[in-house]
């Protein structure tokens, strides 16, 4: 069987997340800020009894921040805590046509640090990310 | 004990169940090297265990059949049938024998030598013994316990946080409609049933301490084998109860200390005869409840931990100044032990002591909301106290709110819960600090707002105050702008991105769902600034707000003794450091009085005679360049003071004479101090004068060399060019040299008697002169 993408809008693009990492797909209500967390977790949210660490993906790539409003987000489990990481639109899940290729040409800055590769998908070519490396934020490319 | 020996027994039984297959299999290939490490660690383990419970049957079997397999391990022996089945034969007794202690019948009577002669090399294979029987199923005890994997539990745990949840929902949606009284006895029936749920859960996370301990006489067993020390254990209070979770984060930390314990404080054998304690080393490990906390001490009996090898090492690394470091209480020095990087261990060990270690013990223990604290007595030992919240997920802690967000305090550090606008507050702007007097205490202020970077939105004389006294740290006061409540929270860890705040300790949920985030207190004070472990000063603020009020018009004043009993000032500005000098490190030399001081000779005024003996206490006075010692009998203060000087009639020493609290001061004059003392002087000092010893004298390497050190020469090494040598009676010297000859007889011509001190010190002293001039 081939793997299933998520893809989302994340900075105005759309890319394609592993459907394997994703354990949800939540609407955020209410985000209770971290002050002095690192600057790309836009805070904390609960779902059912569990906190969830909100990531804003734009800030993960050193892309601006994403606003407040009611966004959707991603529910993944990285180290043993549960994140939610913050995209503009969740817009499908559909089947990879090929397995993923690796990147040939550089990205931008943010990018190159969370994406694994190309992937093909219903005829059109996705930008496929590491979300695992989107939450682990600026700060881990230093060491 | 009993509890550990059901654990054995449970254990054991477990082990041999699993074992079974692999005892089939090995029967069918006695080569398969797998399964052969699986049987040797069972027998290994069962050794292990039963040395301590004193199972000598147990033991014998389990040793025997050991080393069988070692040497069938180790390729001196192949694995023959005759072997499989003795092994097998031993096996099938160890589990018989586990059985009887289990339903707690008399041990099978029969004897186990035929089974241990089986398992010798060149045993007939007539003799060996069948197998035993099989055991009665009716003998076997009916155990009402399971075994749950700690996911299982905590998916359940979450569960039942999901339904409080879902309770505290649907009660307020209760609340807003119209009230219907049946419904509402249905829903108290469903409150009370997940309560009571809830309450069981907990309980099944929590667990005798005794697993924790269960491991240590292994560990100290081992441990003092391998650095041939001898140690008596004891463990007192294993039937306290403690999460699950807790005791695994204190097992760590607990084997650290342990280790530490036996490795650095209890002293070989020979050392202890010699301070006249007993050959083996007492280690003491206990547990109790108190209150809401469980406290568990490691207490030792060994050489107790050397609090000034470790300002020396905070010294060296920085972490201490030479000011801090002199005013360090004994605790306080004890506790650097804790300090990152440092360790007292002479050398590193196989065992402790890389400078890892403490530190992240309380990093540890810290980080589930636990406290630990060192007590020691030089020579007598080491008292570790750890003490931690019973569980790890319920937290009782107070929720407050700045900028309408809310966040929890553990209740633990929490001392007092002031109004900013009462009477019993004083709130004092010092620099750029703020320092809250609270009934005549001092302490920092911090505002929560300011620290977490938001505005807050309530008037100053509305917000509360919080009295914090974290951890291993001193109080500071914490300003928030309203508290709301006493809650007990289920606390997780937060996500790294988020700890990385330095502020949290952990997540929770309020009963609405929306997540709070847990303040640690401790990384409040350090993100503020306020530094503890250094100094253990919590008025270091005030300090450092103090000074840079009174630089503008104040003087930094050092307030000593003189030796003549005098009271004077010094500006804290000259001072470089105080330090004691030995007696004989002072001496009349080269026409003044003169103090050594580690690698250099500096002028010496304040006194007019060298001590005869003891220790001289001096101040190392700067102007930059030159440094003079200046002895003085003892530090009274230091103090920032508006100085109103009566001159001295003539420049001299003092300059003038003023007055503090109604005593007269005498302040020192620094500029005729450097000008009378370090003017003519300083050319000799930046470089010590040399003296060549005859080497390989055992008498003068330690006896003299110490000697000429202290007067303030440098021993040249070989082939330095040397100001002095001293030679002995019999022994050549260089023609052209300032030679010193040393008798060793009282009475005689040629030379000094050896033991001549003055005649010695003088005859160097002219001998450098006439080599200078």
């Amino acid at each position: 069987m081939a793997d299933l993408l998520l893809i989302a809008r994340l900075a105005g693009r759309r890319i394609a997340f592993p459907a394997a990492e994703v354990e949800a797909v939540v609407e955020l209500e209410g985000v209770t800020p971290a002050p002095r967390a690192a600057p790309h977790v836009a805070g904390l949210s609960a779902l059912r009894s569990r906190v969830l660490t909100v990531i804003d993906g734009l800030a993960a790539l050193e892309a601006g921040r994403s606003g407040r409003a009611g966004r959707d987000a991603i529910v993944i489990l990285s180290g043993g805590h549960t994140y939610a990481l913050m995209v503009e639109e969740v817009e499908d899940v559909i089947e990879a046509g090929a397995p993923p290729h690796p990147l040939n040409a550089p990205l931008g800055a943010g990018w190159d640090r969370v994406a694994i590769g190309t992937v093909e998908a219903e005829g059109e070519l996705y930008l496929l990310v590491d979300p695992h490396a989107l939450i682990a934020g600026p700060a881990a490319r230093a060491a | 004990m009993d509890e550990l020996i059901n654990d054995f027994i449970a254990e054991t039984r477990d082990m041999a169940q699993a074992l079974s297959g692999a005892i089939v299999a090995w029967e069918a290939h006695p080569g398969d090297r797998e399964r052969l490490d699986e049987i040797f660690r069972f027998v290994h383990t069962v050794k292990g265990n039963c040395g301590f419970f004193d199972l000598p049957r147990l033991e014998l079997l389990s040793h025997a059949a050991e080393g069988a397999l070692a040497e069938v391990r180790a390729g001196s022996r192949a694995a023959d049938p005759a072997l499989v089945s003795a092994v097998l034969g031993v096996i099938d007794r160890i589990g018989e024998l586990v059985q009887a202690l289990e339903s707690g019948e008399s041990l099978a009577s029969e004897d186990d030598a035929p089974l241990i002669a089986a398992l010798a090399k060149d045993v007939p294979a007539a003799e060996q013994p069948l197998a035993p029987a099989a055991p009665d199923p009716e003998s076997r005890k009916s155990v009402r316990s399971i075994r749950l994997s700690v996911d299982l539990l905590d998916r359940m745990m979450n569960g039942v946080s999901d339904a409080v949840l879902a309770r505290n929902e649907l009660a307020r949606r209760l609340r807003d409609a119209p009230r219907d009284v049946a419904v509402e006895a249905a829903f108290e029936r469903v409150s009370a049933c997940i309560a009571e749920i809830r309450d069981s859960i907990t309980r099944t996370r929590m667990q005798r301490i005794d697993s924790l301990f269960a491991g240590l006489p292994r560990l100290v067993r081992d441990l003092s084998a391998e650095l041939g020390k001898q140690v008596r254990l004891e463990t007192d209070g294993g039937d306290v109860e403690l999460d699950r979770e807790m005791i695994e984060m204190i097992r760590d930390p607990l084997t650290h200390i342990v280790r530490n314990a036996i490795d650095h404080g209890i002293e070989a054998p020979d050392e202890r005869a010699a301070a006249g304690k007993p050959k083996a080393g007492m280690l003491k490990v206990s547990a109790r409840q108190a209150g809401n906390q469980i406290l568990i001490e490691v207490a030792d009996d060994g050489r107790g931990i050397d609090g000034e090898a470790l300002v020396r090492k905070a010294r060296a690394a920085g972490l201490v100044s030479a000011e801090q470091a002199e005013k360090l209480t004994p605790a306080q020095k004890t506790a650097l032990v804790f300090a990152p990087g440092l360790s007292t261990a002479g050398e590193v060990t196989a065992i402790s002591g890389r400078g890892v270690g403490m530190d992240v013990v309380r990093a540890n223990i810290e980080r589930i909301g636990g406290v630990v604290d060192v007590d020691s007595r030089a020579a007598l030992g080491v008292r570790l106290a750890i003490r931690v919240p019973l569980t790890l997920t319920i937290i009782p802690a107070l929720t407050v709110s700045v900028n309408g967000q809310c966040f929890a305090i553990p209740r633990s550090a929490i001392d007092e819960i002031l109004r900013v606008g009462g009477g019993a507050v004083r709130v004092d702007a010092v620099g750029e600090a703020e320092i809250a007097t609270v009934r005549g205490r001092r302490v920092p202020l911090i505002g929560l707002a300011e620290l977490l970077g938001v505005d807050s939105h309530v008037a100053r004389d509305q917000q509360k105050l919080i009295l914090l006294k974290p951890a291993g740290g001193d109080a500071f006061a914490l300003l928030v702008d309203s508290v709301h409540d006493h809650e007990e929270l289920v606390v997780k860890p937060a996500a790294p991105a988020v700890m990385a705040a330095g502020l949290y300790a952990g997540t929770t949920l309020a009963d609405d769902g929306r997540p709070i985030l847990l303040l640690d207190p401790s990384g409040l004070a350090k993100c503020a600034g306020i530094r503890f472990e250094e100094d253990g000063n919590c008025l270091d603020l005030a300090a450092e707000a103090d000074k840079a009020e009174a630089a503008r018009r104040e003087t930094n004043l050092l307030l000593f003794r003189g030796l003549d009993g005098r009271r004077r000032a010094v500006p804290v500005a000259v001072v470089e450091r105080i330090e004691d000098v030995a007696a004989e490190a002072v001496g009349f030399s080269a026409g003044r009085l003169r103090a050594a001081v580690g690698e250099r000779i500096l002028p010496l005024a304040g006194c007019d005679a060298a001590p005869t003996e003891g220790k001289l206490r001096i101040l190392r006075l700067t102007d930059g360049s030159a440094e003079i010692a200046y002895g003085f009998a003892e530090v009274v203060d230091i103090r920032s003071l508006e100085v109103e000087l009566q001159p001295a009639p003539a420049p001299g020493e003092v300059a003038g004479v003023f007055l503090v609290d109604g005593a007269q001061i005498e302040l020192l004059d620094p500029y005729w101090l450097f000008a009378a003392h370090a003017g003519a002087a300083c050319a000799e000092d930046w470089n010590p004068p040399v003296c060549a010893l005859p080497v390989g004298d055992p008498w003068i390497d330690t006896i003299l060399r110490p000697l000429i050190e202290s007067l303030g020469y440098r021993i040249a090494a070989a082939g330095d060019a040397a100001d002095v040598v001293i030679a002995l009676e019999d022994e050549d010297a260089p023609a052209d040299a300032q030679v010193v000859r040393l008798r060793a007889a009282a009475t005689g011509e040629s030379g000094i008697y050896r033991y001549d001190r003055a005649a010695l010190i003088g005859a160097l002293t002219s001998a450098r002169e006439r080599a200078n001039g």
